[in-house]
């Protein structure tokens, strides 16, 4: 697929369909791909960190450093597959595996004590201290069992958050 | 409605009212999925991803083309033919002989009536309107305006939505305004210092912060004097496409005054008048005016409006955006409009932190 064109073939379109396994109509993958091209202003095939940055609703949510890097420097095919999760096809295990990536960032499939921690400064900022952080950390993780040390892999939070109704997990798009 | 206010950046008193409803306040005690599921704000971050308001705001959208048949074809190219072989160069011949009447009128009254105060004055304000009026014909613009016209009078600022540039040339034909605008280079920034400065127009600068205090302090001077024109102010900002508007900026409505609200919308069939800053000079912005049909544009003059009791310049200026929304049938989003040209401020993340930040250490004590 031609970086620098501006025009997606057929060819091109199912390529990217087969790559996000068809969570994505062949018509939603031409609408992203407009989406593409207008957040990829210099049309580099690529949408940087600072061209996501130029979106106020995407600066001003919690966890948009973390997604971020997860984003950065994604070309076409990748960013579909990006949002596949949150295709309305998707199923819970997919969305609860891409919730699992935004925390395991380095992609070891092991999620920390300070993963975790990490992602509770992001949403809560400031008006929690270090130490109620911990805090609030160390007593869901004994209530469920864990413990500081113990590392989450993908089946503990297939468990978790399929406990509860499929309700919860609502990654979608409006 | 309480929320984060301060008085030296835009942050909106009630912007969080426009923010997605807050998710129904959750209860219980915590458990560990509670906070592992971060679902809600994974989608709010994918829904700005995939299409967001600010950049709608700036969008043009071309329209659909519908030339390509064996009828319709020739004569489309027969209006392109006319369009730029007939009509342009017309056009150009106008605008040039307009300014060859107006350039030695402006000059020889603005220094021949140097004593002469007040006919100097009136005759630049007849000047200005003459020229903008050349303009607008140029573009032949067919332009209808509706409600009394403004007078002139101290304590009032006129407020409009911002299309492009030419907002100010289609409003300044009928009234001689002083505008606030951005100090630009080039032949238009020639225009300004000379022939605009005259009409007591006052240029800011968007990159210096300081600038603000001096030009809000132009402004309150500029509307306590009784022979100054009318001040014309255009909130937002910047330029937006004329099918939204954005916040709008308290200025000028902290300045003690009756606020008098102008709505222009522009029929869009003829051509579309948004200028892009960022995609076109105002020299190319002009040229495509020049070789298009008309210009169409509706412009209403509404009622004046005051600070009501209790109400903030912050409150006040989203009343009368609503007014102006309303009228020429525009939406309203709720960003600031300098963020076309710099970067939003993290800072406004914070409200959502804060509510995810007490639900927490409150639901952390329930048992």
């Amino acid at each position: 697929m031609g970086n620098t064109s501006s025009m997606l073939t057929q060819h091109d379109i199912e390529e990217v369909q087969e790559h996000c396994n068809n969570l994505f109509s062949q018509q939603e993958i031409v609408s992203l791909y407009e989406r593409f091209c207008q957040l990829d202003k210099n049309h580099g095939g690529f949408i940087s960190g600072d061209e996501f940055l130029t979106v106020p609703e995407f600066v001003v949510n919690p966890l948009s450093q973390r997604l971020l890097r997860m984003l950065d420097g994604l070309n076409f095919k990748d960013f579909v597959a990006f949002l596949a999760a949150f295709s309305s096809r998707a199923t819970v295990h997919q969305k609860i595996e891409f919730i699992f990536k935004v925390y395991d960032l380095d992609g070891n499939g092991k999620v920390t004590f300070n993963d975790m921690l990490d992602v509770l400064r992001d949403l809560a900022g400031h008006f929690i201290s270090e130490q109620q952080r911990k805090q609030v950390l160390m007593q869901v993780l004994v209530e469920a069992g864990y413990t500081e040390n113990s590392l989450l892999v993908l089946d503990d939070f297939v468990k978790r958050l399929s406990y509860h109704s499929a309700h919860s997990v609502s990654l979608e798009l409006s | 409605m309480p929320g984060l206010y301060s008085s030296n950046s835009e942050v909106d008193l009630d912007r969080h009212d426009y923010l997605h409803e807050s998710s129904p306040e959750a209860h219980g005690k915590l458990l560990l999925h509670d906070l592992l599921d971060i679902s809600p704000i994974l989608s709010e971050a994918a829904g700005a991803i995939v299409d967001d308001s600010f950049t709608r705001c700036f969008k043009s959208n071309p329209p659909e083309p519908w030339n390509w048949n064996v009828y319709l074809f020739p004569l489309w190219c027969l209006g392109v033919l006319t369009r730029y072989v007939v009509l342009f160069p017309l056009r150009v011949v106008l605008l040039f002989a307009g300014w060859l009447i107006f350039l030695p009128s402006f000059s020889l009254v603005h220094f021949l009536l140097r004593k002469n105060d007040k006919l100097r004055r009136q005759l630049e304000r007849y000047l200005v309107e003459f020229i903008c009026s050349v303009f607008v014909a140029s573009w032949t613009g067919v332009v209808k305006y509706h409600g009394p016209r403004p007078s002139m009078r101290p304590k009032q600022v006129f407020v409009a939505n911002h299309t492009s540039m030419i907002d100010f040339i289609i409003l300044e034909q009928m009234t001689a305004f002083a505008v606030i605008m951005q100090k630009h280079a080039g032949w238009v920034g020639l225009l300004q210092s000379t022939i605009l400065e005259s009409l007591g127009c006052i240029w800011f600068n968007r990159t210096e912060a300081k600038d603000r205090e001096i030009v809000v302090k132009k402004m309150k001077e500029h509307v306590e004097g009784t022979d100054n024109n009318p001040l014309l102010v255009f909130p937002e900002g910047t330029c937006v496409n004329n099918e939204y508007t954005v916040m709008f900026k308290k200025t000028p409505f902290e300045l003690d005054c009756t606020v008098c609200p102008i709505a222009i919308k522009y029929n869009k069939i003829f051509v579309d008048a948004f200028w892009n800053s960022k995609k076109q000079s105002f020299t190319n912005h002009l040229l495509r005016l020049m070789t298009s049909w008309a210009v169409v544009c509706d412009v209403w003059y509404l009622e004046p409006q005051t600070l009501k009791p209790g109400e903030t310049p912050i409150q006040f200026a989203e009343r009368v955006r609503d007014i102006i929304a309303v009228r020429a049938g525009i939406k309203k989003v709720p960003w600031n409009g300098y963020w076309k040209h710099e970067r939003p401020n993290p800072k406004h993340s914070e409200q959502k932190q804060q509510g995810f930040a007490e639900s927490v250490l409150r639901r952390l004590q329930e048992r």
